[in-house]
């Protein structure tokens, strides 16, 4: 049971981060929904052994571990919020440029571009 | 007791509330300025109460702190809270008076966003379990991220991307370092945790704290986590970038001291002297390289943060001191320095430094509001920098960590060469030809000009009440490093 769980967060956690790393926003947000399946699953797999549903006197079981549920709970909802905004926000880069890429510190390469002489000559 | 500390929470969010379904301006300013004032009044108040009668802990909900949220008001966290609502506070009037010009945020919202945004930060100060504080930076985040990208524009799109993916992984990874403190101690409570987690074995216990160094540290925009903030910061509206640069990386070493000086994590001081190290200098190098007011500032935000994790990495009770000290006077120096740069925007349509000129003759108040704080951050007597600064330098040559020292204070005259670089760019020379016809911006000047100066007020403040200052942050730092944190939320 463990090791299923292990290795479905591995494997998220490996197909996420591999998206997060692309340009486009929209990969971006599936690698962050991964990568939150991937923690929240990593949350539950640190409850412990599985048990009965944790509702007091329902049956003599041991039950699970409920804390790391009401964490998960609390993760999605929050992870659920995040996707929405940075799909807004993709959405009106879309509006703005027609793409929806990450794109670079514009005043970096300004200043990467400015050689030392000239730098010293403004100032 | 407890009502004070609930108000710090129940009262922004309240007034955030009101202010989203105020039928009129004056209603919900009116809405959002009470609750931030009586969160801001609460927190004071937290603070004297705190100093004389100790630490006092809210178990909400009556749950055992093994399985529900505490709320715990030390001494450290009551230090840090006023001065942050203070803040916002300021800002807030700051705002009002600054909404009808270009430079302005959108008031339906930034209003009620800073309300919610007062909520998280005083929730992340007072919260005693990790995951709380998860849930805290997720409320400080999401309003951030809403405030940075409200406009619309294409600039602050393109920030706050980058921006938002880069905290977003961090939360992330904050998640993840949950699971995994959780499993391997059976709780989140910050308090059970400086009791089991010395008890773990070397690795697990390293890898815990080195995890939470990079979570903190994204936040705290450490080197070489920092690439976010230069660039998002300066493209927000002038009172959004104020709040966040007094804030938002000072909530991320807030919860990195606490965290790793109450778990013990000794072993990585010194990998925290060499990023403090190049923190401070990549931070003021940077602020050399740029040519606009508010980006050169962005750029001392990063390197003031090394002075902090200098302090934090030391692990000494001297250390440590200097850091809570530092962390105090830097969050209303940074805040005040960037008003004035919103100020100096609004009186010349730009913050660009070869567009600008000339506004010690013509605005000698603003240059008065401007030199105070900026020596101040650059650590020259009599001002609070320089307290703060002198304390964590004196724990580092206690601790004999020359080669921190030697960096510290060659990163001090950086960050006092650029800023003689905005004052000759802002402040001196001629004005140029065409601005005498944008000089006469909307907005309310008189207002923006008395939150700055009550701003400098506070932060001149702290530099004169720096002894009693230093000896609540020497008891705050005692509490930590000792077991009277832990016996005060646990016994």
């Amino acid at each position: 049971m463990s090791i299923a769980l292990l290795a479905t967060v591995g494997g998220l956690t490996t197909v996420g981060l591999y998206l997060i790393t692309a340009r486009s926003l929209s990969r971006i947000i599936l690698g962050f929904a991964l990568l939150g399946h991937a923690a929240v699953i990593a949350l539950l797999a640190a409850g412990g052994p599985p048990g009965a549903p944790p509702i007091a006197g329902n049956s003599d079981e041991a039950i699970a571990n409920p804390l790391p549920q009401a964490l998960a709970l609390t993760a999605i909802v929050i992870s659920f919020g995040l996707t929405l905004f940075l799909l807004a926000l993709a959405g009106r880069q879309h509006q703005l440029t027609g793409d929806d890429l990450v794109e670079d510190d514009l005043e970096d390469q300004r200043i990467a571009r400015t050689s030392s002489t000239e730098s010293s000559n403004e100032s | 007791m407890s009502a004070l500390i609930a108000a710090t929470l129940i009262a922004p969010l309240l007034g955030a509330a009101a202010g989203l379904i105020a039928p009129t301006t004056r209603l919900r300013d009116g809405a959002t300025i009470a609750g931030i004032g009586t969160a801001a009044a609460a927190a004071v108040a937290l603070l004297i109460r705190v100093a004389n009668d100790g630490t006092h802990v809210v178990r909400v909900g009556g749950w055992d702190p093994e399985l529900g949220i505490v709320l715990v008001a030390d001494l450290f966290a009551v230090l840090v809270l006023p001065v942050a609502l203070v803040i916002i506070f300021v800002v807030e009037i700051f705002a009002i008076g600054q909404r009808r010009t270009a430079w302005g945020a959108n008031p339906e919202l930034a209003g009620p966003l800073l309300g919610v945004l007062t909520t998280g930060v005083s929730l992340a100060i007072l919260t005693g379990d990790l995951f709380t504080l998860f849930v805290a930076f997720e409320l400080i985040l999401v309003s951030s991220y809403v405030l940075l990208t409200h406009q619309g524009t294409r600039g602050q799109i393109r920030s706050g991307m980058t921006y938002v993916v880069m905290n977003l992984l961090s939360s992330t990874l904050f998640l993840f370092g949950v699971a995994f403190v959780y499993a391997a101690t059976g709780t989140v409570n910050i308090a059970l945790l400086a009791e089991r987690i010395p008890e773990l074995s070397d690795g697990v216990r390293l890898g815990i704290g080195a995890w939470f160094f990079i979570v903190f540290g994204t936040k705290a925009a450490i080197f070489p986590l920092f690439s976010w903030l230069p660039d998002s910061y300066p493209t927000a509206p002038t009172t959004i970038t104020a709040v966040f640069a007094g804030l938002l990386t000072k909530i991320g070493i807030y919860a990195m001291i606490r965290f790793h000086t109450l778990t013990g994590m000794d072993e990585l001081g010194s990998t925290m002297l060499i990023i403090a190290g190049a923190t401070m200098i990549i931070g003021a190098l940077g602020a050399l390289a740029q040519s606009d007011v508010k980006r050169i500032l962005s750029f001392h935000i990063i390197s003031q943060i090394g002075y902090m994790l200098m302090g934090l990495g030391l692990f000494s009770a001297a250390g440590t001191t200097g850091a809570i000290l530092f962390l105090i006077h830097h969050m209303p120096v940074k805040t005040v320095l960037f008003l004035v740069g919103g100020l100096i925007e609004n009186d010349q349509g730009t913050s660009n430094l070869d567009r600008s000129g000339g506004l010690a003759s013509r605005r000698p108040l603003l240059a008065a509001f401007f030199a105070i704080p900026a020596l101040s951050l650059a650590g020259l007597p009599p001002f609070s920098g320089f307290v703060a600064k002198f304390s964590v330098i004196a724990a580092g040559i206690d601790a004999s960590a020359t080669p921190i020292v030697v960096v510290a204070l060659a990163a001090g005259a950086l960050t006092l060469l650029s800023m003689t670089k905005i004052w000759i760019g802002v402040f001196w020379g001629t004005p140029p030809d065409d601005k005498a016809t944008r000089s006469e911006a909307p907005g309310n000047r008189t207002t923006m000009l008395a939150a700055t100066g009550l701003a400098v007020t506070g932060t001149l403040a702290i530099s004169l009440f720096a002894g009693t200052l230093f000896d609540l942050s020497q008891r705050a730092a005692d509490d930590l490093r000792s077991a009277a944190y832990v016996t005060a939320v646990a016994p």
